[in-house]
């Protein structure tokens, strides 16, 4: 009872989009790399704006986390190249 | 305004952080519109997306900022009563949706929920259903801009103007470009911002208060004599807890009427799954919606009760303004400046702005689908397709426009929040009815179909217009003298859902059915649904409705 879409209007997206999961590596891979080098410098230089439980460094594991997921689903979900 | 009378203060890092998530869901948007050449493509995002998509996209349509906020300061107001609308109101009528309603969704291939009507019934209840979701649809969506943009200014201090222009500027270029394919793409991005950003309160906060145990004594402690750490045991009474609601209120009003309204019928959300690609993943997107909707409470309920035990002393809005204290509505931006220093605290804001826009684009996307197929098309019977997605990027940015409108209107007059939130629950109701008739009972007739829709809605009003106008009616209509707001929603929900259910059968059973030749593949009993006997068990979507059902009922009696 199923029906699809002709196959060449499938075969277009699936043969040249970009994966979303894609997409959300690229933002993981940045913001872990911002809130990873912000942590690092408020090792050494300690916020303004003092914070409860400043000593955990959140935003040093908490950034390092975000940019591991982020490498991961970039390569996992590189876009590939397609034979014409 | 001075930087002290904002909550949070920016970094250059977190500017940064939040500069390139606009940057982001625009490129998304340009990106995506060399595949939204057709009207499928545009209005239904070529009926492509796989199950975790649609499902994540479902879900993230209804995480909303204002869902975020709200239920955090409701946590904070009402306790753990506040995750009944994440756990009852929610899970087993999602899970009725995937189970029981979208083979008939899917396999009739309607574009919309009016536009399932008018394959079930005709046009006449299409009409009813279109212009009033349609019409609702933006003005709620510009009531979401208007507080959005209060949030920010109460936050981060930003003028209101430059929130509700910049976001929604950015929401109608998107959706316009790539049509429901960004708004699905855009909105599972805004979910595992949502999450990166969010999820870190509660770590950090369970760690300050000592873990579960030692946060719930201190909730005691600090409100003694409440109860606001247990789900069921406080509501056998309406005096006997904060929310003033009986347990009948929440299973049959919230757990049945409004939730099974709103996630089964309520096009806004049900658009995403009906973009699904086949099938098994029109049934599995609710089920992974589901899994996923049981944990927000983690990043919403969660905060509000932690700061519960670390931060007693938030007071209501009328009271914070005199006093000049903070407000329980401000309890997760609180939280999030308690704990996240530069850079997460830009993730954090990336998140609420994430959460408003996924909200946003659902609302107006939605909107161009209801306004071009289901209203517009049957005016221009003669339109093409290219036309149809022409008007439909016209129609994105027309309800950008109304939704600005609407927002400007609000801060003139204040009092029309509550108006148009009180209208949009009139028609959620009534709907449900009409749609669960329409699937599930063949004898049901047109004309019932659309005289059902019509008295339910019409009684709700009327119910809303009478405790209105006489207050004392709130003990007839809500059952107890001392039911609060939600309370009084629920009952009249339930009441108008009843309404509605007895119009159609009395109507139903007075004027002639269709043939059952031209109620298949929208009826049950009418309509082979294909067997997924081939399917190993753990592919089926009923195992995995089954598993979300057992940790649905396990949660509740943890929290009992």
């Amino acid at each position: 009872m199923e029906q699809h879409e002709p196959v060449d209007h499938h075969e277009h997206w699936e043969r040249h989009a970009i994966s979303i999961w894609f997409f959300i590596g690229i933002v993981l891979v940045v913001y872990g790399a911002l809130i990873l080098g912000a942590g690092i410098y408020g090792l050494f230089v300690p916020p303004a704006h003092e914070i409860v439980l400043g000593k955990l460094h959140a935003g040093v594991w908490w950034g390092a986390l975000m940019l591991i997921f982020g490498v991961i689903y970039v390569v996992k979900f590189f876009p590939k190249k397609v034979k014409a | 305004m001075q930087a002290s009378a904002h909550i949070v203060s920016l970094g250059t890092i977190d500017i940064v952080i939040i500069a390139f998530y606009f940057a982001l869901v625009l490129g998304i948007g340009f990106y995506l519109k060399r595949f939204t050449k057709t009207g499928n493509d545009f209005f239904m995002a070529g009926r492509k997306m796989t199950a975790w998509i649609a499902g994540l996209s479902f879900l993230a349509a209804n995480l909303g900022a204002l869902e975020l906020m709200g239920w955090s300061a409701a946590a904070y107001q009402y306790g753990i009563l506040a995750t009944h609308w994440y756990w009852i109101g929610a899970i087993p009528a999602m899970l009725f949706l995937a189970i029981i309603m979208m083979p008939f969704y899917h396999i009739s291939k309607a574009h919309s929920v009016p536009g399932y009507l008018q394959l079930r019934y005709g046009n006449s209840s299409r009409t009813l259903s279109a212009v009033s979701f349609g019409f609702m649809t933006v003005l709620m969506s510009g009531i979401n801009m208007y507080s959005m943009a209060l949030v920010m200014k109460v936050v981060l201090g930003w003028d209101i103007h430059f929130s509700i222009w910049v976001s929604s500027i950015t929401v109608a270029i998107y959706v316009a470009l790539g049509g429901l394919l960004s708004a699905i793409f855009n909105e599972v991005l805004q979910f595992v911002l949502i999450w990166a950003g969010a999820l870190l309160i509660p770590i950090v906060g369970l760690i300050e208060a000592g873990g579960w145990t030692k946060m719930v004594a201190r909730i005691q402690q600090n409100f003694a004599g409440a109860d606001l750490t247990h789900l069921w045991r406080s509501i056998g009474s309406f005096s006997g807890n904060p929310m003033g609601i009986h347990w009948t209120g929440i299973v049959f009003g919230l757990g049945f009427v409004i939730s099974f309204g709103y996630w089964t019928t309520d096009f806004l959300v049900v658009q995403r799954v009906l973009a699904a690609k086949d099938l098994r993943a029109a049934k599995m997107a609710p089920i992974i919606g589901a899994g996923f909707k049981m944990m927000v409470p983690f990043i919403v309920i969660v905060p509000g009760l932690l700061a519960l035990a670390v931060m007693p002393g938030l007071v209501g809005e009328s009271q914070a303004v005199a006093t000049g204290g903070h407000s329980y509505n401000e309890v997760l931006p609180l939280m999030l400046a308690r704990y996240a220093g530069p850079g997460l605290l830009g993730l954090g804001i990336t998140a609420l702005i994430a959460g408003f826009m996924s909200g946003m684009a659902g609302n107006v996307s939605a909107f161009a689908t209801v306004w071009t197929y289901d209203i517009y098309r049957h005016i221009h019977k003669t339109a093409t397709d290219k036309h149809l997605v022409r008007i439909g990027r016209w129609a994105t940015i027309l309800g950008v426009l109304i939704s600005i409108g609407t927002a400007y209107l609000v801060m003139q007059f204040a009092s029309i929040m509550d108006y148009v939130q009180a209208l949009f629950s009139f028609f959620i109701a009534p709907l449900l009815a009409t749609v669960l008739f329409g699937m599930l009972w063949k004898r049901a007739t047109s004309a019932g179909g659309f005289w059902g829709l019509l008295a339910g809605t019409v009684s709700s009003i009327g119910m809303w217009l009478w405790v209105k106008v006489n207050p004392n009616a709130l003990a007839i209509i809500a059952l107890s003298p001392n039911a609060k707001a939600m309370s009084e929603n629920m009952y009249r929900a339930l009441w108008s859902w009843m309404i509605a259910a007895i119009v159609t059968i009395v109507v139903s059973w007075a004027t002639k059915p269709k043939p059952e030749s031209e109620l298949v593949g929208l009826v049950r009993g009418c309509t082979e649904i294909p067997s997924e006997g081939h399917y190993k068990l753990y592919q089926r979507p009923i195992f995995w409705a089954g598993v979300v059902f057992v940790v649905f009922i396990v949660l509740n009696v943890i929290f009992w």
